[in-house]
């Protein structure tokens, strides 16, 4: 396997990983949302993430051409092989979290998509374009939740304040990409990630400046990085679940 | 064609007849979308191209939505549907670009939603409707423009929530995308 191929492999698993770990957590307010039209809003933006997070993994199972399908990818690996972004598995908390964890994943995945539409791999550029015009309205709404949430009540405010506050130090993964990353950008194949960390953040400053939040200082590194497997407590426990059904009863079909 | 030309094994393949393609475009006509069973496949624009390849039809569909669930019961239905219809073995393409768009949803197909009390999506799918804005939604039941956004995800994943302040009905709006 040349090294370009090996980068290419990587990337598709922080793409598909990431979307299909945020949808996961978006399902679990499946039946205790607070409101109808909530629930169904969370639940649209989490079935459009397993989506795409299946156009992603089927290319790096093709890639990867060891017999394994996207199915196998997701529920057949273990949380060292997952190359999610930290912030997605972080537990969905209240609803002001789960709005603020949304929102600055969706500021990041637009600018992504956005930078792989114009991808010289034409089977990444399709996929991004398609899931371009889906992220284009989950941006829309979590960022309207984060204004109002942060320019409402008293109350409201002061839980998106503890929001932020709590995700924040995940965003350095946001901010900024791996080595790997960069020489895909070279090649012309994926976002850059420079460009992509600086449109995120002005795309949050600007929000949170709407309705006068504090833009926390820059995150800085840490010993976790999701993109080498090194995740929190939170992914291991996500996965449990979410992988029992197969890796139980591995002969269950629809 | 002459039988001989065909690998033996290949059950049902034909030669092209003259009026097959139309038929086979009628026959989709008759495929509704299990979400909204008053709108056709070809309606909705996801049937992209449909021609005779090796004694057999060639479909190419591309889904809604990434994530949309109807995908396999649509591909399935149109299969069913062909197969009855006497086109043998009919080969279905997946294919994702270019990213379908509501704008491909024909005259017809917009009337027939807004029949069956859907708001059909107002203008085209541009960069502008998308993060603009919100559309002036007219209401399926009395066209008044006097209506309001309650959610922008419906009941599905390619539809909004809007109520009406004249009859104050509740409806889906099909988003533009």
């Amino acid at each position: 396997m040349n090294s370009t191929q090996d980068d290419l492999i990587h990337y598709l698993l922080l793409l598909g990983d990431s979307a299909l770990i945020q949808g996961q957590r978006l399902c679990e307010w499946c039946g205790k949302a607070p409101a109808i039209e909530e629930e169904l809003a969370l639940m649209n933006v989490g079935l459009d993430l397993v989506g795409q997070a299946r156009n992603w993994l089927d290319y790096a199972a093709e890639l990867l051409a060891d017999g394994r399908d996207a199915d196998d990818l997701a529920f057949r690996r273990d949380e060292r092989a997952y190359r999610n972004l930290l912030l997605v598995e972080q537990p969905n908390g209240d609803f002001a979290v789960t709005m603020a964890k949304q929102f600055l994943f969706d500021a990041w995945h637009l600018q992504v998509l956005k930078g792989l539409c114009d991808s010289t791999d034409l089977r990444i550029a399709g996929i991004a374009a398609k899931a371009l015009k889906e992220v284009t309205y989950h941006l829309r709404r979590s960022s309207e939740w984060v204004q109002r949430l942060g320019g409402g009540t008293d109350e409201s405010r002061r839980r998106m304040l503890a929001a932020i506050t709590q995700v924040w130090r995940f965003t350095v993964e946001l901010a900024s990409g791996s080595e790997a990353e960069t020489r895909l950008a070279a090649a012309g194949i994926g976002a850059d990630p420079a460009q992509v960390g600086a449109a995120w953040l002005h795309q949050v400053e600007a929000t949170f400046a709407s309705v006068e939040l504090p833009l926390p200082p820059a995150a800085s590194h840490f010993y976790l990085s999701g993109r080498t497997g090194m995740h929190t407590e939170h992914l291991g426990i996500l996965l449990a679940e979410m992988q029992f059904l197969p890796r139980a009863y591995p002969d269950a079909t629809w | 064609m002459q039988p001989g030309e065909l690998i033996a094994s290949d059950h049902g393949a034909r030669a092209l007849r003259a009026d097959d393609l139309s038929h086979a475009w009628t026959v989709l006509e008759q495929v509704m979308d299990p979400e909204v069973p008053v709108v056709s496949v070809v309606d909705l624009g996801i049937v992209r191209d449909l021609h005779w390849q090796a004694g057999h039809l060639h479909l190419v569909v591309t889904p809604t939505y990434s994530g949309c669930p109807a995908t396999e019961v649509i591909e399935g239905d149109i299969r069913q549907a062909l197969e009855q219809a006497g086109f043998a073995a009919p080969c279905l393409e997946r294919r994702l670009t270019p990213a379908w768009s509501t704008d491909w949803i024909t005259e017809q197909g917009r009337e027939r939603l807004r029949a069956y009390g859907i708001a059909p999506p107002v203008g085209s799918a541009s960069k502008r409707s998308l993060l603009g804005e919100s559309p002036q939604v007219l209401c399926p039941v009395c066209a008044s423009s006097h209506t309001e956004l309650l959610s922008q995800f419906g009941s599905t994943a390619c539809k909004a929530l809007y109520r009406c302040r004249e009859c104050l009905e509740p409806f889906d709006y099909f988003k533009c995308i």
